[in-house]
């Protein structure tokens, strides 16, 4: 048995990372166990993920000191529109617009390539003592008992105060403390990659919402996009098998022409997007954040946000218990976590499901109010207001972390 | 550390250990109340000795003392953040379930069955005397205090909660916790031995100690949980008091 820790985080992804970071910077001994090898998760090469980043998250990446290295390398969102609209036919007339100088904290959120956030918080995590990597190691059972108790596939075994689950939808640490969750599919993938294109993009992010799903162009550093393209399963294998050039011949009618000439940067992605709740954040001496305890529709990129705003809630849990001597496993710590995610998670995930129905539709009704709907929005300052602060999650009890303080 | 548990009574005091430290269960009003009573204890204490809570165990080196420990909910954590610490309890059925308890969390803790008198007499000497809702049980608060402070090392610090009395605290936590919401069994306070914050204060400065800090405890039931008051010491309170060094 190894030497006993305060907390295991099972999965090194962005939230398991940050998570690392925030507690072991709180003074907690922290054992990260990650399937893959560390190089394998940090390639330097451009693959064309990305991430949008709400401000408030920005400010966390900062608390943990994670940010500087990232900041050269971000592209602030300055402008978001959003636009109802149907291929061939070009986007309808009205249009939702969120305009960055109409709240006080600008921008609204930033453009983070995957490959240069995991870098910065690999290098953070290389840097920081209280942090144990345990990586290319995969987790064959737990135990809970007076301890949480893991054994590697190595055959040896760690035990530490707590064992979080950070380790994705199919969350083994979920799986193996009995949580059961609630799961459905969109019959939906989204399509992802990058793009080149000809004219600068302002730093303008726009978001089509199409019949089979939205569409999301997202600016990076220069003249360059990510996309996030969403179709149905059967149309989004088609699209995903056919060479480079068919396949941008499929995006360019959807894309329009403001960008003027496109083609494609790295290489090209699908997603899967099924809905999943976890019944409980939390089990005996167990705690999930990110994807293993809800995995969102990302149909306002908020999935990396939530993970976050998880990881910023549990971080400001355990610190303040870890501090007043409390046992940080036990259900009546990790119960304060579960009542300050669960809501603002479940509320979450039911309104982007229902956006996504919504605007997900051919029906001409349905489309008109949702055109009329946008219109109102938009000549509504107030509400227009209320909505752009929704969309980076600056409402609720913050958590220290999102305001970019120490705990 | 005593070892001297019948190994046949483990289970028993095991299972007495699990209800003392079920959450929802017997001792539930206490368990609502430990973070807030820990984030007083852990700051005055941090405050008068000029500790970092955010260093790993920080009370390391202090001696500390907690009255009426039960089942160690305040000493566990304490133990946690480094300090050597004694249990003592007048009830007897409480030490071997504390010490199960603390055996089961890896912890040291020396529990005994005793009272402040006893260890007064014996003369033995603490940095930290935790004094949390006991002195509304004792029968002469002021020879209670009196033990109390002969119990501290000079520039030691004592943390004293317990309930104020008027008619609030009496519907509150007789006719409210005992009877309507039966958090405690009937019984478990005499609104006659509750004190007010002027008479705790006076009777701690009759006993040689310095009143340095009072706080209330209150119970918002809209949050259902417990929070530090600056100003509202109307039911439940905590003083700091200082053995002048």
């Amino acid at each position: 048995m190894e030497q006993n820790r305060d907390v295991i985080i099972a999965g090194g992804g962005l939230n398991g990372s940050a998570l690392a970071l925030a507690l072991a910077g709180a003074g907690l001994q922290v054992t990260a166990i990650d399937s893959l090898p560390a190089d394998t998760r940090t390639g330097p090469a451009f693959d064309g993920r990305a991430y949008a980043l709400a401000h408030a998250c920005k400010r966390l990446l900062d608390a943990i000191g994670v940010w500087p290295a990232v900041a050269g390398n971000a592209q602030p969102i300055l402008e978001i529109k959003v636009t109802d609209g149907r291929a061939g036919e070009g986007p309808s007339p009205f249009m939702l617009q969120f305009d960055h100088a109409e709240i006080e904290e600008s921008p609204m959120g930033w453009m983070v390539e995957n490959r240069h956030l995991r870098a910065a918080l690999r290098q953070a995590i290389d840097a920081t003592p209280g942090i144990t990597q345990l990586n290319g190691r995969t987790i064959t059972a737990q135990q809970i008992a007076s301890q949480a108790e893991v054994t590697l596939d190595d055959a040896t075994t760690h035990a530490a105060r707590l064992l979080i689950g950070a380790d994705g939808q199919h969350s083994g640490t979920a799986r193996r403390a009995g949580v059961r969750r609630m799961s459905w599919s969109y019959g939906q993938t989204a399509l992802v990659c990058a793009i080149a294109h000809e004219r600068p993009h302002h730093g303008i992010a726009h978001q089509f919402f199409m019949p089979p799903g939205p569409l999301a162009i997202l600016p990076l550093p220069g003249n360059l996009c990510s996309i996030v393209w969403t179709e149905t399963e059967a149309e989004a294998a088609r699209i995903h098998s056919l060479n480079d050039d068919a396949y941008l011949d499929t995006l360019r009618p959807r894309f329009g022409g403001f960008l003027g000439q496109i083609a494609l940067k790295g290489a090209r992605f699908t997603y899967g997007l099924p809905f999943s709740v976890a019944h409980s954040f939390v089990a005996d001496r167990v705690a999930l954040v990110g994807d293993a305890a809800h995995r969102l529709h990302p149909i306002a990129g908020q999935g990396l946000n939530a993970g976050l705003k998880d990881v910023a809630a549990l971080a400001e849990v355990l610190t303040l218990a870890h501090r007043r001597g409390e046992d940080i496993g036990r259900c009546n710590v990790l119960d304060r976590y579960q009542q300050w995610c669960r809501f603002d998670t479940a509320s979450l995930a039911l309104a982007t499901d229902a956006v996504n129905r919504v605007f997900s539709n051919g029906n001409s009704l349905l489309r008109l109010g949702r055109d009329l709907g946008l219109g109102v929005v938009n000549a509504l300052p107030g509400l227009r207001r209320g909505l752009i602060r929704e969309a980076p999650g600056l409402t609720g009890d913050l958590p220290k972390l999102l305001q970019g303080k120490p705990i | 550390m005593q070892t001297t548990i019948d190994p046949t009574e483990v289970a028993k005091f095991q299972a007495m250990a699990a209800e003392w430290w079920d959450p929802h269960g017997k001792f539930k009003p206490l368990h609502m109340m430990n973070p807030c009573r820990l984030d007083y204890i852990t700051s005055q204490i941090a405050a008068i000795f000029g500790l970092d809570l955010a260093t790993p165990r920080p009370f390391q080196g202090l001696r500390l003392l907690d009255i009426g420990c039960g089942g160690g909910l305040l000493s566990e954590p304490m133990a946690r953040l480094g300090a050597k610490v004694t249990g003592a309890d007048a009830a007897e059925g409480n030490i071997p379930v504390a010490h199960v308890h603390a055996q089961q969390q890896g912890l040291q803790i020396d529990y005994r069955h005793t009272t402040a008198e006893t260890l007064a007499a014996a003369g033995e000497a603490f940095d930290v005397v935790l004094n949390m809702e006991v002195i509304e049980h004792v029968a002469d608060p002021a020879a209670f205090l009196a033990a109390c402070t002969q119990l501290l090392k000079p520039g030691g610090l004592m943390l004293c909660s317990t309930i104020n009395r008027n008619p609030k605290s009496f519907a509150v936590t007789i006719v409210g916790a005992e009877h309507i919401l039966r958090w405690l069994p009937k019984g478990t306070h005499d609104w006659s031995k509750f004190i007010t914050p002027d008479e705790l204060d006076a009777l701690t400065q009759r006993a040689g100690l310095t009143p340095v800090d009072r706080k209330g405890l209150v119970f918002n039931p809209l949050a259902w949980s417990w929070s530090i008051s600056d100003r509202d010491l109307s039911v439940n309170y905590v003083t700091a008091s200082v053995k002048p060094a």
